[in-house]
C-alpha cells in the first residue's frame, strides 16, 4: 500500500514536470514567463554552483530559525504562564483576540521604520506571525491536562512546579508540537516575504532582484528552492514530533494488549 | 487514625446547589482496613476526596493522627477509579511508581528498591520498563497500587478501585489488596458500590446512606481473616453479612426518593433501619461493647 503510493506520487510529480515542459514548448503559454522545466532546472544547477546563493539561503535560515526560537519560546512561557496565573487568561482573551488577526505583513512599514532592510526587520514579522500560532496551542494544551492525572499528582505531594513539568507540560505537549510545526511553515513565508519586500538579504530578495533584471529561469528556480524549503522544514518537525510523542495514542496508535 | 467529625459538602455552581455530604462521622483505627459502601450517587467520592485533602469540606473535619487535613497530607496514597487517566502515558511504569518517591527527596538507591519491591508485590516485576498503555487494564491498576505502595503510605485510601475491571480480575485484585494489607499492615480506607467486595474485603462496613449522605450503620465483619475467594463466598456467614448489607442499601436508596423531602428522608431512614442485633453486630462506635460479645464464628 505504502510502495504504491509513493508510486502514484512520483508519477504524479513526473506528469507535473512533463506538463512543465511540454506547455511552453508547445507554444500553450509564452515561454519568456513561463520556461519549461529543462531550462528551470539547468538554472537551479548554476544557482547552486553561486556563493552568493548559499550565502541567501544561510541568511533566509537564519531569520526563519532565529525567528522561529523567539517565538516558540515566547509563545510556550506566555501560554503556560496565561493558563497558570488565575484570571489572567480571561483578562488577555480579548487582546489576544484582536492583535492575532492583524496579519504580519502589515507591519512591515513599521519593520522598516524601525530597522530598515537589518535582519531584525525579518525577525520582528517572523516572531509576529509564528507566536499566535504557538501561543494558541499552548493554551489549549493546557486545557487539556486530565483532572484525575492532576489530582493524582497532588494526592502524591507534587507541587505546583512538579505538576507544571510532569503533568502539565507532556499533557501540552502535543499541542506544542503541533504549534511549532504551524510556526515553522508560518516563519519561512514570513521570512520570504520579508526579504522580498523590504529586501533584507535572503532568498526572498534574490527573487525580486532576478525577477527585477528579467532572469525568469532563476527566478523560477529560487522558487522552487523556497518550496524544497517548506517540505524540508514540515518533513523536519513531522519527524521531531514522532519522536518526542511516541507515547502519544496520535503517534503509537492501538496497541493490542 | 483517621476521624471523620461532622463532615459536610456542598457543591454550588451555576444556580444549583447539591448538599453532597450531609453530615458524616467514623472513625478508623490504626491498621484497620474498612469498607465504605453506598448507594451509587452517594458522595462516597467526595468523602474520599476530603479524606485525602483534594477537596475542601463545607463544614466539619478530618482529622488524621490528631492533624486537621487542609490538603493531600504527607504519608497517604490514593488509588483512583480510573488508572487509565491516574497513571502518566509518557512515563514508563517505573517512573510512573518512581515519581512520587522523587517528590519525597528519596536517594536514588533508596526509589530503585522501593520501586522494585512494590512491582514485585503486585506481582509486576517484569513491567518496569512497559508503558501503562502496553497493559491490561487490571495490570495498569496493579501498578497504580504498586505506586500507592512504595510511597509506603501510613493511610492508603481507595476509591472503587476495581469497578472498571473485569471480574475474574478484580477477584486477584482484591486478594491482592487484603494480602498487602495483612503483609504490610497499614490502614486502608477502600470506597466501593459491590455490597460483596465490601464484605470480602474488610474488617469493618460502613454503610452510607444516599445523598445527602450520613453514616446508616457500621457493621464489624467478624469473617476469619485468612479469606479465599472460593470459601469465604459460600460461607454462610458471608451470605448473612451480604445480605444484611444489600438490605441496608435498598432501604438507603428508597430513602432518595425524588418526591421526599430532607425530614421525611431522615424518618424512613430510621424506620428502615432497626437495630438487628439479633442476627448482626452493629457498630455505631469502634470497641462498640457488642462487638466482643459476639462470638466470632469459625475462628
Amino acid at each position: 500500500m505504502r510502495g504504491e503510493n509513493a508510486v502514484l506520487g512520483a508519477a504524479g510529480l513526473a506528469a507535473f514536470l512533463a506538463l512543465g515542459e511540454a506547455a511552453p514548448r508547445l507554444g500553450l503559454v509564452e515561454e519568456a514567463y513561463f520556461p519549461p522545466t529543462s531550462r528551470i532546472a539547468e538554472a537551479l544547477v548554476d544557482e547552486l554552483s553561486d556563493d552568493a546563493f548559499w550565502s541567501a539561503l544561510g541568511d533566509t535560515l537564519t531569520g526563519w530559525a532565529l525567528g522561529l526560537a523567539i517565538a516558540v519560546g515566547a509563545g510556550i512561557v506566555a501560554g503556560v504562564v496565561l493558563s497558570v496565573v488565575p484570571h489572567l487568561r480571561e483578562a488577555t482573551a480579548s487582546t489576544i483576540e484582536f492583535l492575532r488577526p492583524i496579519p504580519s505583513v502589515a507591519l512591515i512599514p513599521l519593520a522598516v521604520l524601525l530597522y530598515g532592510t537589518e535582519l531584525r526587520s525579518v525577525l520582528l514579522l517572523v516572531v509576529y506571525a509564528s507566536f499566535w500560532q504557538v501561543l494558541i496551542q499552548v493554551l489549549y494544551g493546557v486545557q487539556d491536562v486530565d483532572p484525575v492525572a492532576e489530582e493524582t499528582a497532588r494526592s502524591y505531594g507534587l507541587g505546583p512546579w512538579a505538576r507544571v513539568r510532569h503533568v502539565l507540560w507532556p499533557t501540552a505537549l502535543p499541542y506544542v508540537m503541533t504549534g511549532v510545526r504551524l510556526a515553522a511553515a508560518v516563519a519561512l513565508i514570513l521570512a520570504v516575504t520579508a526579504e522580498l519586500v523590504i529586501g533584507a538579504p535572503g532568498l526572498g530578495s534574490r527573487i525580486a532582484v532576478a525577477q527585477t533584471s528579467q532572469a525568469v529561469p532563476e527566478m523560477y528556480a529560487l522558487i522552487v528552492v523556497a518550496g524544497l524549503l517548506g517540505l524540508l522544514i514540515n518533513v523536519g518537525a513531522r519527524t521531531v514530533e514522532r519522536r518526542a510523542l511516541a507515547w502519544h495514542q496520535s503517534v503509537r496508535g492501538e496497541v493490542a494488549v | 487514625m483517621l476521624d471523620v467529625r461532622g463532615l459536610r459538602k456542598v457543591y454550588e455552581g451555576s444556580g444549583r446547589r447539591v448538599e453532597a455530604v450531609r453530615d458524616l462521622t467514623f472513625t478508623v483505627g490504626a491498621g484497620e482496613l474498612v469498607c465504605l459502601v453506598g448507594p451509587s450517587g452517594c458522595g462516597k467520592t467526595t468523602l474520599l476526596r476530603c479524606m485525602g485533602g483534594l477537596l475542601t469540606p463545607t463544614g466539619g473535619e478530618v482529622l488524621l493522627e490528631g492533624r486537621k487535613v487542609t490538603g493531600p497530607p504527607p504519608g497517604t496514597a490514593f488509588v483512583f477509579q480510573e488508572y487509565g487517566r491516574s497513571l502518566f502515558p509518557w512515563m514508563r511504569v517505573a517512573e510512573n511508581v518512581e515519581l512520587p518517591l522523587k517528590q519525597k527527596g528519596l536517594g536514588k538507591a533508596r526509589r530503585r528498591e522501593l520501586v522494585t519491591d512494590a512491582l514485585e508485590s503486585v506481582g509486576l516485576a517484569d513491567a518496569a520498563g512497559a508503558y501503562p498503555w502496553q497493559l491490561s487494564g487490571g495490570m495498569q491498576q496493579r501498578v497504580a497500587i504498586a505506586r500507592a505502595l512504595a510511597y509506603e503510605p501510613r493511610v492508603l485510601l481507595m476509591d472503587e478501585p476495581f469497578a472498571a475491571v473485569d471480574a475474574q480480575t478484580r477477584a486477584d485484585l482484591e486478594d491482592l489488596v487484603r494480602g498487602l494489607w495483612r503483609e504490610r499492615g497499614m490502614t486502608i480506607l477502600f470506597v466501593t458500590h459491590d455490597i460483596d467486595e465490601a464484605v470480602y474485603l474488610g474488617e469493618r462496613v460502613i454503610v452510607l446512606s444516599g445523598s445527602p449522605t450520613v453514616v446508616r450503620e457500621q457493621l464489624t465483619v467478624d469473617l476469619p481473616a485468612e479469606r479465599d475467594q472460593l470459601h469465604t463466598r459460600v460461607a454462610p456467614r458471608f451470605a448473612e453479612l451480604r445480605t444484611h448489607v444489600y438490605e441496608q442499601i435498598q432501604a438507603a436508596k428508597r430513602g432518595i426518593a425524588p418526591q421526599d423531602t430532607p425530614e421525611t428522608q431522615d424518618a424512613l431512614a430510621k424506620a428502615d433501619a432497626p437495630p438487628k442485633r439479633d442476627a448482626l453486630v452493629k457498630a455505631d462506635v469502634p470497641g462498640d461493647p457488642d462487638v466482643r460479645t459476639d462470638p466470632p464464628p469459625s475462628r
